[in-house]
Order: C-alpha cells, then sequence, then structure tokens
C-alpha cells in the first residue's frame, strides 16, 4: 500500500492531542457563529419585551383598576370623560373574529386539501395556489376597500362587513400554512392506509389531516391572532359605536383595534388611558386563545 | 390504464370474510370482464406484465404464476423491478401518478388493470406490508382496527375480537395485551412490523405482499417475523420481496430470480424476470447461468 493517505496515516502516530480540541480558525469560526446568533436571538428579544412590557406595564393597571366594570360598561360618548370600559369592543372583536374563522378556516383547510391532494401541479391547481400568495400580498386596508365597494354600500356598515374583510385576510394564510402542512405527511403514511383498502377521502380524514392538526391548528391561530388584531379593513366596513351591538347583521360595531386607534389619536387622559387598556386587553385575549388552542390540540394528541 | 377506476358495479361489492376468496373476487371485483379459466391453486398470473415510469421502461416482459397458500420469493439485485411487479399486484403503483402498467396481472383469472376494476376494492383483498414498519400514529387498538372500520365495521365487541385475532396471527398479542391504548410508535421495530402484519391481517385478505419486510430489523426479529410468515401461510398467499438470499431459501417455496439488462444503445436499464421455479431448484440447480452467479453469491 503506497496510498496517499496510507502514507499520510503512517507519518505521525497518533497522540492523545491529537484526539483534544484544537485552536484553529475552523473552531473560532465556529465559536463565531454560534455568538452571532445569540446576539440576533437577543436583538429580538429586545422589541418582543418591549412591546408586551408596554403594554402590561401601561395597560394592566387601567384594565383592573375597574376590574369588572371595564368589560362590561359601555364606552363612554363623551370622549374626554376619564373611566372604563370596553365592553362593546371586546363583544365586537370576540364576534367579528369568531364569524371572520368560521368562513375562513373551513373554506381554507378545504381549498389546502384540493390543492395538495386532489389538485396537485394541474393547470387549475397552479392558477389557484399563485392567486392565493398574490392575495397574501394584498394590503390589509385594500381589503376593506373591496369589501366596502362589494358589500358595505349595498348593505350598510355591520359587524359582518368587517368579517367578510378579515376572512380575506385570512384565508390565503391558512391556505399557505395547511398546504406546507400537508407536504410534510409522510407518503408511507397514506401508502398503508391505501394498503388496506382505504379509499383516498377517508385516508385523507382519519390519517392525513389528524398527522397535519398540529401544524393546520398553528397556522389558523397566526391567522386569527393577526385578523384580531387588524385595524385597516374594519375601518370603513363595521362603522363606530359606544354601545353594544350583538347582531353582527345589523347596524356599526366596534372592536378592540377600532378603539385603539380612536383613542390613541387623541390627546386627552381619559381616551389615551382606555386606549392602553384596550391594547392589554387584546394582547390578552389573543394570549389567552392560543394557549387554550394548544392545550387542546395536546390533549388531542395525547389521545391517539 | 393504471388510474383508479371506481365503475358503478364494483361500488357494490361487500366484504364477506366467511367466503372463499376465490369465488369472493371473481364476483365482486368486476363483472366486465369474463373470468378466464386458471387452476384453481393460481392466485396470479401474471402475462407479459410492463411497467414504464414516463418514458422509462421499468421491467419487460414478465409472465409468472403465483400459487395459493404458498409463499412466493422474488430475488435480484437492486434496481431490476422485484419492487414495481410487487406493487403492481395490488395496484399500489397507481400511487405514482407517472407509472404505467402493461400486459395483464389476472387474479383469480379477472384482469386487475380490466376496465371497471376498483383499485380499493384490490387492495382491500390484497394487503401489503411495507419495506420500513409504518404505523399510523394511533394506538396499538386503533391501528389493528383501522382497516376493518374502514370496512364498515363499527360493533365494539366484534372489533376486540378482530383486534385480538389479528394481534395472535402475528404472535404479538402476549407482548400488547396489556397496553393496547399506547401509541404504536412507542414499540420496536420489529414489533411495529409485526403490527403492521396484524393491521394487514385484520382486513381477512387473501394475499399478503411483503416489500422487504425484514430488511430494517435484527435478526432476532426477522426469525420473528420468517417463523410467523410459516405459520400463517396456511391462511394466505404470500408474496415476499427480499435482498436476503438465505432469507428467500428458508422460507419461499417458489422464487423468481429477476435482474437487469442494460440497453447497448441507450444505456438504460430494465428488470427482466430471468428464472421462476421451485425454490430448492433455484438455489440447486438453476436452469440459468446468471441466476447461478447470483446465488453462488458470484454477481449481484
Amino acid at each position: 500500500m503506497s496510498s496517499v493517505l496510507a502514507d499520510r496515516a503512517a507519518e505521525s502516530p497518533l497522540t492523545i492531542g491529537d484526539l483534544q480540541t484544537h485552536r484553529s480558525w475552523r473552531n473560532a469560526k465556529s465559536h463565531l457563529m454560534v455568538g452571532l446568533m445569540f446576539v440576533a436571538f437577543l436583538i429580538i428579544l429586545v422589541p418582543l419585551v418591549a412591546v408586551i412590557g408596554t403594554v402590561v406595564s401601561r395597560g394592566a393597571g387601567i384594565v383592573f383598576r375597574d376590574f369588572p366594570d371595564w368589560f362590561t360598561s359601555e364606552i363612554p360618548v363623551r370622549r374626554r370623560a376619564v373611566g372604563p370600559g370596553m365592553g362593546p369592543a371586546i363583544v365586537g372583536t370576540l364576534l367579528i373574529t369568531l364569524f371572520a374563522s368560521l368562513l375562513a378556516i373551513p373554506l381554507g383547510i378545504l381549498g389546502a386539501v384540493y390543492l395538495h391532494e386532489y389538485g396537485g401541479q394541474s393547470r387549475s391547481a397552479r392558477v389557484i395556489r399563485f392567486l392565493s400568495n398574490v392575495m397574501t400580498g394584498v394590503p390589509s386596508i385594500v381589503m376593506g376597500l373591496f369589501v366596502y365597494v362589494v358589500f358595505t354600500i349595498n348593505f350598510g356598515l355591520a359587524g359582518v362587513g368587517g368579517s367578510l374583510a378579515l376572512a380575506c385576510l385570512m384565508l390565503p394564510v391558512i391556505i399557505r400554512s395547511t398546504e406546507e402542512m400537508l407536504k410534510l405527511v409522510p407518503g408511507h403514511l397514506r401508502e398503508a392506509s391505501y394498503a388496506l383498502g382505504t379509499r383516498k377521502g377517508r385516508t385523507i380524514l382519519t390519517i392525513v389531516l389528524p398527522s397535519a392538526l398540529p401544524g393546520v391548528v398553528s397556522g389558523c391561530l397566526l391567522a386569527i391572532a393577526r385578523a384580531a388584531g387588524e385595524t385597516a379593513p374594519l375601518l370603513f366596513t363595521i362603522g363606530f359605536v359606544t354601545k353594544m351591538n350583538t347582531n353582527l347583521f345589523d347596524g356599526p360595531n366596534t372592536t378592540l383595534s377600532f378603539q385603539i386607534f380612536k383613542n390613541a389619536s387623541e390627546t386627552l387622559a381619559g381616551p389615551q388611558e382606555r386606549g392602553w387598556g384596550a391594547a392589554f386587553t387584546l394582547v390578552a385575549i389573543t394570549f389567552l386563545f392560543t394557549v387554550i388552542a394548544r392545550l387542546v390540540t395536546a390533549s388531542y394528541q395525547k389521545r391517539r | 390504464m393504471t388510474t383508479p377506476q371506481t365503475g358503478s358495479l364494483t361500488q357494490e361489492a361487500t366484504l364477506n370474510q366467511e367466503d372463499t376468496m376465490a369465488v369472493d373476487a371473481n364476483e365482486t371485483l368486476t363483472e366486465v370482464v369474463a373470468p378466464q379459466p386458471v387452476s384453481p391453486k393460481t392466485v396470479f398470473d401474471l402475462q407479459d406484465l410492463e411497467v414504464h415510469y414516463g418514458s422509462f421502461r421499468a421491467v419487460r416482459e414478465v409472465n409468472l404464476q403465483i400459487a395459493k397458500n404458498e409463499i412466493t420469493a422474488f430475488i435480484g439485485p437492486s434496481g431490476c423491478g422485484k419492487t414495481t411487479v410487487l406493487r403492481c399486484l395490488n395496484r399500489m403503483n397507481d400511487v405514482i401518478p407517472s407509472a404505467r402498467v402493461g400486459g395483464k396481472v389476472l387474479y383469480h383469472g379477472v384482469d386487475l388493470y380490466g376496465p371497471g376494476v376498483s383499485a380499493t376494492e384490490v387492495r382491500r383483498r390484497i394487503g401489503m406490508v411495507f419495506q420500513r414498519p409504518n404505523p399510523f400514529p394511533k394506538s396499538i387498538y386503533d391501528n389493528v382496527a383501522f382497516g376493518p372500520r374502514v370496512n364498515g365495521i363499527k360493533s365494539k365487541s366484534e372489533l376486540d375480537d378482530i383486534v385480538e385475532e389479528s394481534l395472535r396471527g402475528a404472535a404479538l398479542w402476549d407482548e400488547v395485551s396489556s397496553r393496547l391504548k399506547t401509541s404504536a410508535l412507542g414499540m420496536s421495530g420489529g414489533q411495529q412490523q409485526r403490527l403492521c402484519i396484524a393491521r394487514a391481517i385484520a382486513v381477512q385478505p387473501d394475499v399478503i405482499l411483503m416489500d422487504e419486510p425484514c430488511s430494517a430489523l435484527d435478526p432476532i426479529a426477522t426469525a420473528r417475523i420468517e417463523d410467523l410468515m410459516q405459520d400463517i401461510k396456511s391462511r394466505f398467499t404470500i408474496v415476499i420481496v427480499t435482498h436476503n438470499m438465505q432469507q428467500a431459501g428458508r422460507v419461499s417455496d417458489r422464487t423468481a430470480f429477476f435482474t437487469t439488462e442494460v440497453n447497448p444503445n441507450s444505456d438504460r436499464r430494465t428488470g427482466v424476470l430471468v428464472e421462476y421455479d421451485k425454490t430448492t431448484t433455484i438455489f440447486s440447480k438453476p436452469a440459468d447461468e446468471r441466476t447461478e452467479a447470483y446465488v453462488s453469491g458470484r454477481f449481484g
């Protein structure tokens, strides 16, 4: 044997030092990169902590000062008035977002199942996928304008108009994330199901969707959280009220996001306080729903 | 044509597990094609089977007959089309969009690729065990009960019986009877593969196809699966693809040797069936010198 490799091995007998970590350029580079990533992580943390910290420190006190009233009483009609509350906006946010989710989630998941499981790379599927991606990039205020033109002009200001605009925003996000999750379901699970004489539809319902469920739920949660905080599409679709309106289909409505926008643009102490309180309430509601959805998904996963 | 077809005639098929499958298959798979006379002991009759993936011809001119209640092994070097042929036997190639199947695959005299034949009905009768254990991310019980549930069995007691019988059939009951409700993914690889066999048994198939079922397992787990195959062959017809010649020699009654032929003009490889005979003949005095070279370890 006189190969290069064999010669090199014969040159130097192994010592314990060979197996220890060297001070080399490669090691230094590795440490440098890990360090950079850690710094990046810290930088990401700054706005995150700052936003949540500010909202909690300035909003929590206001919400809990008037604890039950904040959630139940109506918004003061006189702008300069000091004190609670946000009842109509909380109810409006919940109802409008809920109805938007009811429209967008089933449609989005079904659409994604069609695109991935049935459409594949066919022309129609590619066109739909492209349009859905384009829709992701449409500014939310344009969605609001669209709904204003096709809905609000004809039927007047109502919560449902806001729901429609939010659903239009959620739809592409849900389609995209669900399709990505369906792609991750291993092919061998589908094959195992087919090999038992299971039809495609049944395989999707009993094997593919349950396997993709955690990811699908994540995608939907992101979409819901985004929709709950959107203001622009609601500006000209839901109008403005200070009294409770539980009917989405009749009369103007209001939401927390809209109240934040409205109150934050006032210079007086009363509305400023209400703005911070509304911001805290919105963050808390979003957080609460995320936690609940995670727990439900986790318990579902455990049961299987 | 390889697209799954669901003609109205085939939709009426009901799975009667008590009937002999030969009669059942003829009645329900299709009523369009007149069954061709074959010996009652023949389950599969492959006639000039060819498979293309796109423009690439993966396998050509395979002719062989697979007998009832026997274990038939497909051996040969990598890329010779063993698995491709196996997947034609229950139309699993339908899943691959570019695959085209030519020639005939007669199952009890009925062409599986004939008009009106439903791939779903075919796979209900011809089960499959894959190379890598692929239990569903569900409990052990739900894995085995999946097939029966798909076939419309809802009664809890009936499902319990099927699950127990299938797990016993796969020599797994004693190990898992106390933890049927736990996840199947917590089992060892060998147990998972036996679970996959139990899952295949649970739908009462006529044939079980095995695609290198032991290649991901250690020798002890392999031995258990080989014993299991001997135990269940009185109830099922088994076709197994294996890379392991000793395994083919140990378990099978008949062996088909495939190899690749290189087209001198295009440098493309096509799988061909070289020889098909009793396993003892293939391993002791094969007719073809390529078989002899392969089984004696001089090639492949």
